[in-house]
């Protein structure tokens, strides 16, 4: 099958899931911006990958020619009903342009303000710590699975309001969605599960409404009316999906630099005053999220013919790395000065949820390094997922 | 040394505040804004160029003087 033949180059024909890209995508976007700075391919539909910082921020502002109507970096190669009926915005706001963009966004920040994050902080600090605890003793864990994928589920269900308890099956939804969009049956399965689910916790509300994220949706009044309840579903589906894959990445990606880096570990903990410097550091080397745009008229961008309905890959992992916006790109420095980095996109679209990744990550950092400073990666094999969301899914370490 | 946030750029990042919260605030909806008249005094010029160099949508300026 075409989509998934192996890539004989990359500039004409990449392939964001093949195995080479997931495991390192860092020495491929470094070839092509010395070739082919926005490469191409027609595996998936046309699509274009930029790898040049200025040229990802150039696409991002100009939302007039690149739509966010279609962002799935892997396009659905399936119908799914329940989705089409239910969803008829998709999840705004980040599948949206303006102006259902910008009062949809309106509705989604307060809950993810620096004020109302800090109020999240102590649930995060007792859930990571408790994480650590519960393999301490063992000297060894996986730091994926055992730990950072336990995190922001657990953080995400708190705000929205719905139980904890079904924090495995929320991830398992998520991944369907994002990490095994190729699949269609599984992505079909996921994505109807997890709006099946999201319909009755709305249904519920109606008589036992609640404080939490998703009851405030629903009692929210715009220009006079209650806002519509295919928007509060795809607001909340967006919550879930957008703030799980999404930070448990950077708290793998994080966790094994540190484990493969000893000398950036023992800096870190020696000096915990790098910590705001050093999340920063790590979100940029490792970014998560690649998100897509669609061209919405034919287009020269340099100098490449996008047309009418292409597909444009936000490669904001890849614009991290440009050593024409970085000293020293491929390079981890823990007090970077000076880093403009866009991990969490860069326009209208900036991450919503970006003051609650930051401060996951800081948290879950600081709770392993203070009962684990010591560590490294065991003798067995890390696993990366990637396409829209890369970081490790397995990351055993051993610990004295 | 004077700065500002121009709110046109802005897109709530809130670099700026994690760099200098003594420099910045940022409202429920992530814009950003000087405190002050955003007059910076000596002893924070350094974390004021700071702000400025870190902000991805070239949003904080420091004004002519």
């Amino acid at each position: 099958m075409a989509r998934t033949q192996p890539v004989s180059q990359w500039a004409t024909d990449f392939n964001v899931l093949d195995s080479a890209y997931v495991a390192d995508p860092f020495t491929i976007w470094d070839d092509l911006r010395g070739s082919c700075p926005v490469a191409h391919t027609d595996r998936r539909g046309s699509t274009w990958l930029p790898t040049r910082y200025d040229d990802v921020v150039a696409l991002a502002h100009d939302i007039e020619h690149f739509s966010s109507l279609e962002v799935g970096v892997i396009p659905l190669a399936v119908e799914v009903p329940v989705q089409d009926r239910v969803l008829p915005y998709g999840l705004p706001p980040i599948s949206a342009d303006p102006p259902l963009h910008t009062w949809t966004r309106r509705l989604l920040l307060p809950w993810f303000s620096h004020h109302r994050v800090e109020g999240y902080e102590e649930m995060t600090r007792a859930l990571c710590g408790g994480l650590v605890d519960s393999f301490l003793a063992e000297g060894r864990a996986d730091a994926a699975a055992d730990y950072a994928q336990q995190i922001p589920v657990r953080v995400i269900a708190y705000i929205l309001g719905v139980p904890l308890e079904l924090s495995d099956t929320f991830t398992g939804w998520v991944r369907d969605v994002l990490e095994f969009a190729d699949d269609p049956d599984r992505r079909r399965r996921g994505a109807t599960e997890l709006l099946t689910f999201f319909v009755a916790e709305v249904a519920r509300r109606r008589t036992e409404p609640g404080d939490d994220l998703l009851s405030e949706l629903m009692q929210t009044e715009v220009e006079g009316k209650r806002v519509e309840e295919s928007i509060v579903l795809g607001t909340a589906a967006l919550v879930l999906i957008a703030g799980v894959d999404t930070t448990w990445s950077a708290i793998g990606s994080s966790l094994w630099h540190l484990a493969a880096h000893p000398e950036d570990r023992r800096r870190l903990v020696a000096e915990p005053e790098l910590m705001p410097t050093a999340i920063e550091e790590l979100l940029r080397a490792y970014s998560p999220v690649t998100m897509a745009r669609v061209v919405t008229e034919d287009i020269e961008f340099e100098g490449c013919p996008m047309k009418h309905g292409d597909k444009v890959l936000m490669n904001f992992p890849g614009a991290n790395r440009d050593p024409d916006a970085f000293e020293d790109a491929d390079r981890v420095i823990l007090d970077r000065a000076i880093n403009r980095h866009v991990a969490f996109g860069s326009g209208i679209h900036r991450c919503a949820g970006s003051n609650l990744a930051r401060m996951e990550l800081r948290v879950a950092l600081e709770e392993w390094l203070a009962r684990i400073p010591e560590f490294r990666l065991a003798d067995a094999e890390v696993t990366w997922a990637g396409g829209q969301v890369r970081g490790p899914r397995t990351l055993p370490v051993v610990f004295p | 040394m004077k700065i500002r946030v121009d709110p046109e750029k802005c897109q709530g990042h809130a670099r700026c505040y994690g760099l200098a919260p003594e420099l910045f605030d940022v409202d429920d909806y992530g814009l950003a804004s000087v405190r002050g008249d955003g007059s910076v005094p000596a002893a924070l010029e350094d974390k004021a160029r700071l702000a400025i160099a870190n902000c991805p949508e070239y949003a904080v300026e420091a004004l002519p003087d």
